[in-house]
């Protein structure tokens, strides 16, 4: 215990490892994955959007994306690594909590808590699942294998026609709009809390922050969800 | 007023507990939460009975000895109160109160609603302090220093270490006491020196003690009787993170 100022310094890597073992550290880990990952579903969602633009923008935008196969790679690399760190981190935190607590309390107020902030391993859960059933469907296209022959007029894959395809199965839509939900609600406390966790927040900037994230996880849940929307309503064709 | 308590007794460290209920006859609502339970002992001792164990020392908000889980709420319901300057008033006739000890594994049961709060003083040894003699009043007051700084400093400093905020939080994270003893210090020249070094150890013994994480929910900050906030706990995660960053590089 009695360590000196010199036996605190350590390599690179044990910073890394020591990082990676504190309460404090595996937050960062949360936080910055959790911003990377929450980077990508804005852009993500930017690019869905193209869907109303039309059949030819959005295949081409589509086509874009995957012709450049060393950029296609690392961002997949990117985001995977972000999916592994930040669950296993969170499993680690959640388990490291529990812990904590062995014996319940008979009555127990989460004072100035959230559901978004209650429910953080439920939505991340069901969110899990859902991307890896997203990615079946419309990246392995191993759900419906006819996917994969669809081309549009200029001989691309056409993206526009497995959309529609895909959520004109009201099941695939509903369950499109629950994990879209869910995610806005994992993202109305995510966002900020990912600040507090790097240490850039304060009571000066809480209520701008608190209010971008909500403000944010609406518009991110009204984005997503417009799609299957448009698809089951006949808006988009 | 008169009052059913449900109170968790437990023998020692080794016994298992249960809740018993008690009848609080005339209680006066100018007492206070602890003087009432001194009613209710003098009547158990009356009766040749086990008087319930609590912590208190100072009765005056300034010792942190006090703790108490009152329905389920640190301290009970009013905001930056602690439990021996709670008064019955805020109850009425026929209410019922269930009144358990703080509940982490950090701080085992000591007996009834006594819990042992050690881990605190571990982290403190780890690092809160400053290594060398700073000089008393005066010297203190020829440094000149911000009074921005000076403030926040002293709000960090009013932590009296009763470990509400761990008795609050959902995963028993003791974050918001350690985040006010490294912030009390870090925004003074006499500590900044060692600041480093006192968030990677403190933080390190914190871990070490058992407590949970941060979920960054505030439930600490509700809690606290002395208001002590979250901007500590972001100051924390700022200090340690640079520390970290350092540590590796030079
Ligand atoms: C697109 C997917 C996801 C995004 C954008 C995302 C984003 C975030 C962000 C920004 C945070 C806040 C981090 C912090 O407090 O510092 C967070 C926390 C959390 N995430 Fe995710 N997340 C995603 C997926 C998941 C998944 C799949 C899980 C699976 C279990 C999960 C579980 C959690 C948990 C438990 C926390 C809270 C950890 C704690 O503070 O104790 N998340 N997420
Ligand atoms: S931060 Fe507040 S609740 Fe926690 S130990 Fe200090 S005074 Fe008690
Ligand atoms: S008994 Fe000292 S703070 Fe309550």
């Amino acid at each position: 215990m009695a360590a000196t100022a010199r036996s605190l310094r350590a390599s690179f890597s044990g910073v890394l490892m020591r990082l990676w073992r504190s309460s404090l550290g595996k937050k960062y880990v949360m936080a910055v994955t959790g911003l990377i990952l929450f980077a990508f579903v804005v852009g993500h969602l930017l690019g869905n959007l193209l869907i109303f633009a039309g059949r030819t923008q959005i295949n081409e935008y589509a086509q874009v994306l995957k012709s450049n196969l060393p950029l296609l790679w690392s961002a997949r690399l990117v985001l995977l690594v972000s999916v592994v760190l930040h669950v296993v981190a969170a499993s680690q935190l959640a388990h490291t909590d529990r812990r904590a607590r062995r014996i319940r309390y008979s009555k127990f107020h989460i004072l100035d808590s959230t559901l978004a902030n209650r429910t953080l391993i439920v939505s991340g859960l069901v969110i899990l699942g859902f991307v890896i059933f997203h990615l079946a469907q419309f990246t392995l296209l191993v759900v419906d294998r006819s996917y994969a022959t669809l081309v549009d007029a200029a001989g691309r894959h056409d993206v526009h026609r497995m959309m529609i395809e895909g959520f004109q199965n009201p099941v695939v839509s509903v369950f499109y709009i629950i994990s879209v939900a869910l995610l806005s609600l994992h993202l109305s406390h995510g966002v900020a809390s990912s600040f507090q966790s790097l240490g850039a927040r304060s009571k000066k900037i809480e209520w701008n922050l608190k209010r971008v994230s909500l403000i944010v996880a609406i518009v991110l849940f009204a984005g997503f969800a417009s799609i299957p929307v448009a698809v089951l309503t006949g808006l988009v064709k | 007023m008169n009052l059913t308590l449900r109170i968790w007794r437990q023998k020692n460290a080794n016994t298992p507990g249960e809740f018993v209920t008690y009848e609080a006859k005339d209680v006066s609502p100018d007492m206070s939460f602890l003087e009432m339970l001194d009613v209710v002992n003098e009547e158990l001792m009356r009766r040749g009975e086990e008087p319930i164990a609590f912590d208190n020392d100072c009765r005056e908000g300034i010792c942190g000895m006090c703790s108490l889980m009152i329905n389920g709420v640190p301290h009970g319901p009013l905001p930056q109160t602690a439990t021996c300057q709670l008064h019955m008033r805020v109850y009425k006739d026929g209410d019922a109160i269930t009144i358990e000890p703080w509940r982490a594994a950090p701080f085992p049961v000591i007996k009834d609603l006594i819990v042992d709060r050690s881990a605190f003083d571990r982290i403190i040894q780890s690092g809160g302090y400053v290594s060398v003699s700073t000089g008393g009043a005066p010297d203190g007051n020829t440094l000149p220093i911000p009074k921005d700084d000076a403030d926040r400093a002293f709000d960090a400093a009013a932590c009296i270490g009763c470990g509400a905020c761990v008795a609050a939080c959902k995963n028993a994270s003791a974050v918001l006491f350690t985040s006010a003893k490294i912030s009390h210090l870090a925004l003074m020249p006499q500590g900044k020196v060692e600041q480093d070094r006192r968030v990677l150890k403190m933080v390190a013994q914190m871990d070490e003690e058992g407590f949970g994480a941060c979920t960054n929910i505030g439930s600490c900050e509700a809690a606290c009787p002395k208001g002590i906030t979250l901007d500590n706990i972001a100051r924390m995660n700022r200090l340690y993170l640079k520390a970290s960053v350092k540590s590796g590089l030079e």
